[in-house]
């Protein structure tokens, strides 16, 4: 009895001790993966707090000229990336407009007719897009838009080749939130004499707002950093242009071209910086609303 | 074969005089050779509750909703024979204008989540862009919720959502929902079965006293249920009308051994 019971007083002693060793195994873990957004964070801060005055929203990006005057007197680069910031918004807003009708409509149908064999093919074609790389998608756009449309580089074709990137991630999480509604609100609806089209769009897709909302917003934040489709597309300007058929700047074409000029490198750290505030924001709005909005059956 | 012969003319199916609905060897198939009703004929008669009862899978459901066309839903389905509602080929009418005369009420309560428990109630009339006043609905909830008992339970509430009331009164809201659209016929599937027994009681009650406006079909699993509420009661057995016929005579002289196997527990 005695030699048993000292045994398993050993194991527990032991069991303990493993559970502690895996908690902090894990938090290592966690944190170490935590270290490298954190360290950007800190640079980009660091360096880039500086450059983040109001000026640096509402002025156009310096030319080399300027940004070696400035440097030579030894003062803060003059200027800001309003061109980069209006640019973003249109080619982005713009993409959106064009993906979400369509992402909706793909996500609805993949969700209704879920055995068909035509869902499928589209199922799949919707995961091979997931996995093509960007640049692929902004060689597509340039030959779409670029050469036959706008006879150009332009924000339009910056906006196609966004609106292909964004849409797997919104049909994906439209068809998933559908599934997840059950059936029995479908046929309440129906049941009501209320028309199939009008089922979907008035009670389905307000029901599932939140999980499709959500799905949008993390699919803008996905696309508002891209560069690559833009270098081949909307191409970059240093004015602030409205024009959707001329080409356009955005904030990581901004970047590039900051990064590839020695007297304007240091404006990489204010740029970089709003940039991903703008998508942690996305990212924060899009945890609100899947919260906030959510919906109880 | 032979018993669909006798299911004609022998006397454990009873007719109905001018029924306001009336089945007619109808017969539903979810797709294929494979029917999961065969052969069903019967008279529905105007404010009385009909029940339907049978094992799991006899297509109880089936019947139900074929009378309001929702098993079209599945788009492979089809049927022989017909149905008509006061004399009127439910085939040939729009299902949608066939479902504001027939309305239906589920198994599990399925209140609109996005709907405060007002809209809820007209929610036919919002969800089918039919404009009201606001004084023709106010009037059209009070009554609505008068009816099913739920107008004192909530009328300090009605702008919170329908899915804070409990599941009993998420039911009565749901019979509210299809009464306001003014039916004249309300099919429940087993409304109950996801209720417990105070809130089962109410559901019953409030059917016996609905029956005085609307004519009630109603599937149940619950013998009780049925011999205590309906006034006629069928008996479907592997997809067949086996008995059709007053509740009370039913219960106490079954004419077919099926049925008295299954009222007696032996299955089902
Ligand atoms: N959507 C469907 N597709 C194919 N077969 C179906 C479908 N719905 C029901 N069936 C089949 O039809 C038959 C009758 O089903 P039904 O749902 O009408 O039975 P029920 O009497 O309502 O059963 P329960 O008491 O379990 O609700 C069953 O054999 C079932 O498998
Ligand atoms: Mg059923």
């Amino acid at each position: 009895m005695n030699t048993t019971n000292s045994i398993s007083n050993q194991k527990l002693k032991w069991r303990v001790f493993n559970d502690k060793l895996f908690s902090i195994v894990m938090m290592t873990l966690a944190f170490i993966s935590a270290v490298p957004l954190l360290s950007i964070l800190y640079q980009l801060v660091k360096k880039g707090y500086k450059q983040v005055r109001l000026s640096f929203f509402i002025e156009v990006a310096p030319d080399t000229m300027q940004a070696m005057m400035a440097k030579a007197n030894h003062e803060i680069i003059p200027g800001g990336i309003a061109n980069g910031i209006v640019g973003t918004l249109i080619i982005v807003g713009m993409a959106s407009l064009i993906a979400i009708p369509l992402g909706l409509l793909t996500g609805v149908y993949l969700s209704e007719s879920s055995k068909g064999k035509m869902a499928n093919i589209v199922r799949f074609v919707v995961d091979m897009l997931q996995g093509v790389p960007s640049i692929v998608l902004g060689v597509i756009a340039y030959i779409w838009v670029v050469k036959p449309l706008t006879s150009g580089f332009s924000a339009l074709a910056g906006s196609v080749a966004l609106s292909i990137m964004m849409l797997p991630s919104i049909i994906r999480s439209t068809e998933e939130t559908l599934k997840m509604i059950p059936p029995t609100l479908k046929e309440a609806a129906l049941s009501l004499g209320v028309p199939y089209y009008k089922t979907i769009l008035k009670v389905l897709l307000p029901t599932g707002m939140s999980g499709i909302s959500t799905g949008i917003i993390l699919g803008i934040s996905r696309i508002a950093g891209e560069t690559a489709p833009l270098m081949l597309t909307a191409l970059g300007s240093s004015a602030i242009n409205l024009d959707i058929t001329q080409p356009s700047s955005a904030i990581p074409l901004l970047v590039w071209e900051f990064y590839n000029d020695p007297n304007l490198v240091n404006l990489i750290w204010g740029a970089s910086l709003v940039l991903l505030l703008i998508i942690f924001l996305l990212n924060i709005v899009a945890k609100t609303i899947s919260k906030k909005w959510k919906v109880q059956y | 074969m032979e018993s669909t012969v006798l299911n004609k003319t022998d006397d454990r199916i009873i007719q109905i005089e001018s029924p306001l609905l009336s089945i007619d060897r109808l017969s539903v198939s979810y797709g294929g050779n494979k029917f999961s009703i065969t052969d069903v004929s019967a008279g529905i008669q105007k404010n009385k509750i009909t029940a339907i009862m049978g094992p799991s899978g006899c297509g109880k459901s089936t019947l139900l909703r074929a009378i309001n066309r929702m098993h079209e839903l599945y788009p492979e389905t089809h049927h022989k024979g017909s149905i008509s509602l006061g004399g009127e080929d439910i085939y040939k009418i729009n299902p949608i204008e066939l479902r504001r005369k027939i309305g239906m009420v589920f198994q599990r309560p399925n209140p609109f989540p996005t709907m405060s428990i007002y809209d809820n109630v007209i929610a036919a009339y919002i969800l089918n862009g039919i404009k009201l006043k606001r004084s023709e609905k106010d009037e059209i909830v009070e009554r609505s919720l008068r009816e099913v008992g739920l107008w004192d339970e909530t009328k300090d509430a009605l702008h919170k959502k329908g899915t804070f009331l409990s599941g009993g009164q998420q039911q009565r809201l749901c019979i509210a929902r299809a009464l306001a659209y003014t039916p004249e016929v309300i099919l429940l599937d087993e409304p109950t079965s996801a209720l417990d027994p105070i809130a089962t009681a109410k559901i019953e009650d409030l059917l016996v006293k609905l029956k005085k406006d609307y004519t009630i079909i109603l599937v149940t699993h619950n013998m009780g249920q049925a011999a205590r509420i309906s006034d006629h009661s069928m008996f479907m057995y592997l997809g067949e009308l086996v008995e059709y016929g007053r509740t009370k005579n039913m219960f106490t002289t079954p004419k077919d051994e099926r049925t008295e196997a299954y009222l007696t527990g032996k299955f089902g």
